[in-house]
């Protein structure tokens, strides 16, 4: 059925769909303890510890998300705290209401907000820089049953390696099937 | 939250299966239902009517509104404060239920956040079409130009500027975000080739990987722990308009916390009023219980009550200051030309939410429906009387001038209304009403707990 959905013909890896997410937790964990890393586990909704199991760790390393949208908007915030003192001070020196040229506190709410926006969009691009998105061909779709990824179906999908093993290895762990999946 | 409250929360045999089939049908459901197209038709009309008066009030100027020059803001600045509220807690609902793990969260969080979203879109065009002379707004935006001139960063209204486009964008972006793997579903679950392309395109290739999951949820972390202080800024700053000027009536430090609060009743209010109807409209009264009615009747109260609060405190300061002027203003607002305003604001905001007090009156439909109504009027009649009343007798009694609206203040608030709705008819029938990869995550647990108990 796949080869007719592929343009080419190329051999891609292999898919196996579980019962739940316990049996797809233990598969997961046991097919990378027996050395294939290039795994991918589908589930409906962020399944609790899911991804750990997949490598994945809680800091995410330097440059996390989190730890990104802080340094964006800290730097954001202070471009614009001098965008505005440089305008306000050097460039466009106005006296409003007897108050001093360089008001700072008046110039906080637009630097916090200069700063929040870039923080959000600098988390959001991050999230889908490292997510790979938008990425809107993979061979996991030609899979007739992965649309069951999105309601109630539970999936580990193989790249490569050696197939008979990784197939006698997956019914092992309870697959419902295993299917091959083309380019 | 006590197991047994968690299983309150969801129908007993409601599962990954049926509940993706149910909600993902509304959405793909061929022909939508009467009540929708009924509905629809009156929001589209009153759409038009409201792009009809915004080109009036584009081309004419706005002296089509009632204003003078002692009450220089009138309508269109009641209605951005009103719209802005309403955003509020859209996004409060779904970002601080979500980081306090509220289990009742996720049947309203959608809700909540194309709310706030269309809200924010009435907002906006209430501010732009407030200008005069809205072909000049890049003014405020900083950027070199050939008169060498840069905007007025004391100004409160550069403030504004800048918070409800941040606000905006932000909304658009934590609606987008909660909605990208229900597209997902959608396009999944799609029959016609249109419509998986469609929501192919939205979804950008999901493939509910664990990983992106996981860092799924971390940037809606992120997105939701910088929400709270969006929410409180926006408002705060719009409220800074007012209390910066030492004009008696909006000169009061309490604005800030004031404005917020009273944004968040509204919001909840709002909230509470779409999920009776949403509900009613697509038969989910089992998924939206009487017990989530329950909840943000406790909200509407909680917060009815800090705005009473600050009435309190209002009336309070401009006795205790001593100013003739601020006392002149209280006793204006109480029985001058916009008495009836303040009066009725006093009913809805005082009186009538002390009924949420009742748990019987909180788990009611009907009744949180009235409710919701008429704290949203006493929310608009709040923000019209700080506006109109503080103003229109300010120190000099040869200035003062009472202003009044005319048809096209009426007219484009009710288009504004039907804006609102509009946006929100065609979104519920272009995007899932409640949450579904929530719902899936609220069954996961439910099935742990109920493991756990055995």
């Amino acid at each position: 059925m796949s080869e007719m959905k592929g343009a080419a013909n190329g051999h891609y890896g292999l898919i196996a769909r579980f019962d739940d997410g316990e049996a797809l937790l233990a598969a997961a964990r046991r097919v990378r303890k027996s050395g294939h890393r290039r795994l991918e586990a589908h589930a409906p909704f962020p399944l609790p510890g899911l991804a750990e199991a997949m490598g994945f760790s809680e800091g995410g390393g330097a440059l996390s998300i989190a730890r990104i949208a802080l340094l964006v908007g800290a730097i954001a915030a202070g471009i614009a705290f001098l965008l505005q003192w440089y305008t306000a001070v050097i460039d466009y020196p106005i006296v409003v209401g007897g108050k001093p040229l360089n008001s700072w506190p008046a110039f906080l709410p637009i630097t916090f907000k200069v700063g929040i926006f870039n923080s959000v969009m600098a988390a959001a691009i991050t999230m889908l820089v490292k997510n790979r998105l938008p990425h809107f061909y993979h061979p996991v779709f030609n899979e007739d049953d992965f649309a069951a990824a999105s309601a109630n179906g539970f999936f580990l999908s193989l790249r490569g390696g050696d197939g008979e093993k990784l197939e006698a290895l997956l019914r092992d762990c309870g697959a419902r099937y295993v299917r091959e999946l083309t380019l | 939250m006590s197991q047994n409250t968690t299983e309150k929360l969801l129908p007993e045999e409601l599962t990954h299966g049926n509940m993706t089939e149910r909600i993902a049908g509304l959405v793909l459901a061929p022909r939508a239902r009467t009540r929708w197209r009924l509905a629809f038709a009156v929001a589209g009309a009153l759409a038009l009517l409201f792009a009809f008066c915004l080109a009036m009030v584009f081309s004419n100027g706005v002296g089509l509104f009632g204003i003078n020059i002692p009450v220089a803001w009138g309508f269109p600045i009641v209605n951005t404060i009103w719209w802005i509220g309403i955003a509020h807690a859209g996004t409060l609902i779904s970002a601080v239920l979500l980081l306090t793990r509220q289990p009742w969260r996720a049947p309203v969080a959608r809700l909540a956040e194309a709310m706030a979203m269309f809200a924010i879109v009435c907002a906006g065009i209430y501010a732009i079409a407030h200008l005069g002379r809205p072909q000049l707004m890049h003014f405020l935006l900083p950027y070199p130009n050939t008169q060498d001139l840069w905007p007025q960063w004391r100004s409160p209204l550069v403030w504004d500027f800048f918070a409800i486009a941040t606000y905006f964008v932000f909304t658009l972006g934590f609606l987008f975000f909660s909605l990208l793997p229900d597209f997902a579903t959608l396009r999944d679950r799609a029959r016609s080739r249109s419509l998986q392309i469609f929501y192919g395109l939205l979804a950008l290739g999901w493939r509910n990987s664990a990983l992106h999951w996981a860092r799924y949820e971390q940037v809606n972390g992120v997105l939701a722990a910088v929400a709270a202080p969006i929410v409180v800024s926006v408002t705060g700053i719009i409220s800074l308009d007012l209390a910066v000027s030492i004009v008696p009536g909006f000169h009061f430090t309490i604005f800030p916390p004031y404005f917020v609060a009273g944004a968040l009743f509204s919001g909840f209010a709002t909230v509470a009023l779409l999920a009776v109807i949403t509900r009613a409209m697509f038969g989910l009264r089992d998924l939206i219980t009487r017990r989530h009615l329950d909840y943000l009747g406790r909200m509407m109260l909680l917060f009815a009550l800090v705005v009473n609060y600050s009435y309190i405190q209002e009336i309070f300061t401009a006795w205790y200051s001593g100013d003739l002027y601020q006392r002149a203003v209280y006793i204006d607002r109480w029985t001058g030309p916009y008495a009836p305003a303040w009066w009725s604001m006093f009913v809805c905001n005082v009186l009538l939410v002390q009924l949420l007090w009742f748990r019987a009156v909180r788990r009611s439909p009907a009744a949180i429906f009235a409710l919701a109504i008429t704290s949203n009027i006493g929310m608009w009649l709040e923000r019209y009387q700080i506006l109109f009343t503080s103003v229109h007798a300010s120190f000099i009694p040869a200035t003062w001038g009472t202003a009044l609206p005319t048809a096209w203040d009426a007219l484009l608030a009710l288009g504004s209304l039907g804006v609102f709705a509009f946006f929100l008819l065609a979104f519920v029938r272009l995007a899932p009403v409640i949450s579904m990869h929530d719902m899936r995550s609220a069954i996961h647990r439910r099935q742990q707990q109920r493991e756990r108990a055995e």
